[in-house]
This record gives structure tokens, sequence and C-alpha cells, in this order.
């Protein structure tokens, strides 16, 4: 019996705090990541409006282009929480299938963004043009490097979920995935309004 | 608005998560918040109040998604501690980074 329930407690990782130890360590690793686009964000915003040569973001951005490519990401969120909500109501298909769009709106969120990069270098914004450009893009480019990790694990995800592996009660392996996906939106949600609305 | 609250099988956690159509709405009112915010930035009238509102929605955003989408409100308090470590910590940074290279060159420096 007392065998039993520590094998369980194993599997889990459940802690004294009634937490397991996975979301204990994610969520610090969630606190550790606002520190490093703390830093990333601290430095765009030192040099804004210090750029001796442009072009500047006033001339270049385009805010309707960026709020369509906001929706999409934040929709992406919503998609994944119905995804978990799926999961830990053992509905493996309709799982996946959120879990699908999430990448879908993923992609289509690089995309968009990968546009306005191709437009921003025709205009002469380069990494190495000015101090903004050099800010501009560490800043949403660390950020997209994040979306694309997410998407590789929510591609993991999809395969662990058909092939059975992502039972109800190992829903958490889906909700820290989560953690993570919706964090990666929460720093978008901050990037839109510090760099695109407030100029 | 539904907050009806269905429970999760016996996985690691035992608290409670809200209804599908819950997260729904949450999305529907964050896509509206968003709607808001660019609203302001291209009406001219708003201009002395933008800064101050879109940082102030922006946050109710980010609140919303924390709270609902990441489950924190639902979560131990212990681990609302371990998050808010790192915000106030990054929030410290860039407010001090702002005072010293933007506020005070305008008072003459150090």
């Amino acid at each position: 019996m007392a065998q039993a329930a520590t094998a369980s407690v194993e599997e889990h990782g459940h802690t004294s705090t009634g937490v397991s130890n996975w979301k204990v360590g994610f969520w610090t690793f969630i606190a550790s990541e606002c520190l490093f686009f703390g830093t990333l964000i601290s430095t765009y915003m030192v040099y804004k409006g210090r750029a001796v040569v442009g072009p500047y973001p006033e001339e270049i951005f385009d805010v309707l282009h960026t709020t369509i490519s906001t929706t999409v990401l934040l929709f992406s969120s919503l998609a994944f929480v119905l995804a978990l909500h799926a999961t830990q109501q053992g509905k493996k298909g309709i799982a996946i299938l959120w879990l699908f769009f999430v990448i879908a709106m993923g992609a289509g969120f690089l995309y968009m963004e990968g546009t306005s990069y191709l437009k921003y270098i025709d205009y002469g914004l380069t990494l190495g043009s000015s101090t903004f450009g050099s800010a501009y893009y560490v800043l949403t480019g660390t950020h997209k490097v994040h979306v694309i990790l997410g998407m590789v694990w929510i591609g993991a995800l999809i395969w662990l979920l058909f092939r059975g592996r992502i039972p109800p009660a190992k829903s958490e392996q889906v909700e820290i995935a989560g953690l993570y996906w919706h964090f990666v939106d929460i720093i978008w949600i901050v990037i839109f309004t510090l760099v695109y609305l407030i100029q | 608005m539904s907050t009806d609250v269905t429970h999760a099988h016996d996985g690691a956690d035992h608290h409670s998560h809200p209804s599908a159509s819950f997260y729904v709405w949450i999305g529907v009112i964050l896509a509206v918040v968003t709607g808001v915010e660019v609203a302001i930035f291209y009406i001219e009238a708003m201009d002395p109040y933008e800064a101050p509102l879109l940082v102030l929605l922006s946050a109710a955003k980010v609140v919303l998604v924390i709270m609902f989408f990441m489950h924190l409100k639902m979560e131990p308090r212990f681990l609302t501690w371990v998050f808010m470590a790192g915000v106030v910590l990054a929030t410290f940074m860039v407010g001090a980074l702002m005072v010293i290279y933007h506020v005070l060159p305008r008072f003459g420096g150090l």
C-alpha cells in the first residue's frame, strides 16, 4: 500500500505543496523569462527615440497588420486552453484538432510577422542600420524563436496524444506546454503595446 | 458570462477548471480589448491619455490570460508569488532604466 502511494507520488511528482515539481519548476522558469524579456524590453525602451538615422518606427510600422497577427496569437491561446480542456475530458481527437489549430495560428503569426520584417528590410531597417533596428529585431526575433520552439513542443504533444501516451490523468503535460504558449502570448501583448502602439 | 465549473479528471492536480464556454468568453474579451487599444491609437483626441490607457488595457489582458488561461487563479497562492517575483523584478528594472535614461536627463541627469 505504502509502495503504491509512493509510486503514485513519484509518477505525478507531487510535493508537500500539493503542486507537482514540474509545475513549480515551470512557473519558476516563466518568472526567469520575465526577467529575460524585461532586459530586452528595457533595451528597446532605452534606445526608443534615440536613433540618429532612419527609418523610424512611426514611418514603417503598420499597426493594422500587426493587430491582425496579434489577434491570431491571442486566439491561438484560446485554442490551446480548449485543447487542454478536451485532454482533461479524455477527448483525444478534439484535443489534437485544437492543437493543430494552435500550430496553424502560430504559423500564421510567424508568416505575417515575416512579411513585416521583409517590408522593414526594404525600407532599410536592418539589424545593424540603427540602435532602433538592433533593439527591435533582437526583441521581436527572440519572441519569434520562442513561438517556433512552442510550435515544435505542440507538435510533439500532438504525436504523444495520437499515440495515446497522454491520458486525462497525465494532462499536466499539455497544461505545462500551455503555460509556455500563454506566456509567449503575454510577452507579445506587452510588445504590441510598448513597441507598436505607444510611439 | 458562464462561470460554471467542470472538474478535471484525476490528474496531477485536484483543482477545478472553468468550462469551455467560459474560455471562449475570455478570448472574446481579449479580442475586444485589443480592438479598443487600436481605436485609442487612431483617435487623436485620446493622445494625451494614450500611454496610460494603453498600458492599463495591456495589463488587463495580461491578467486575464494569467488568471484564466494559465489557471493561476485556481492554483495555490505560492505559485502566484513565484510568478510575481519575476514580474515585479522585471517591472522594477524596466522602470528604473526608464527613469535613468528618459526622466533624469530632463532634470540635468544624476
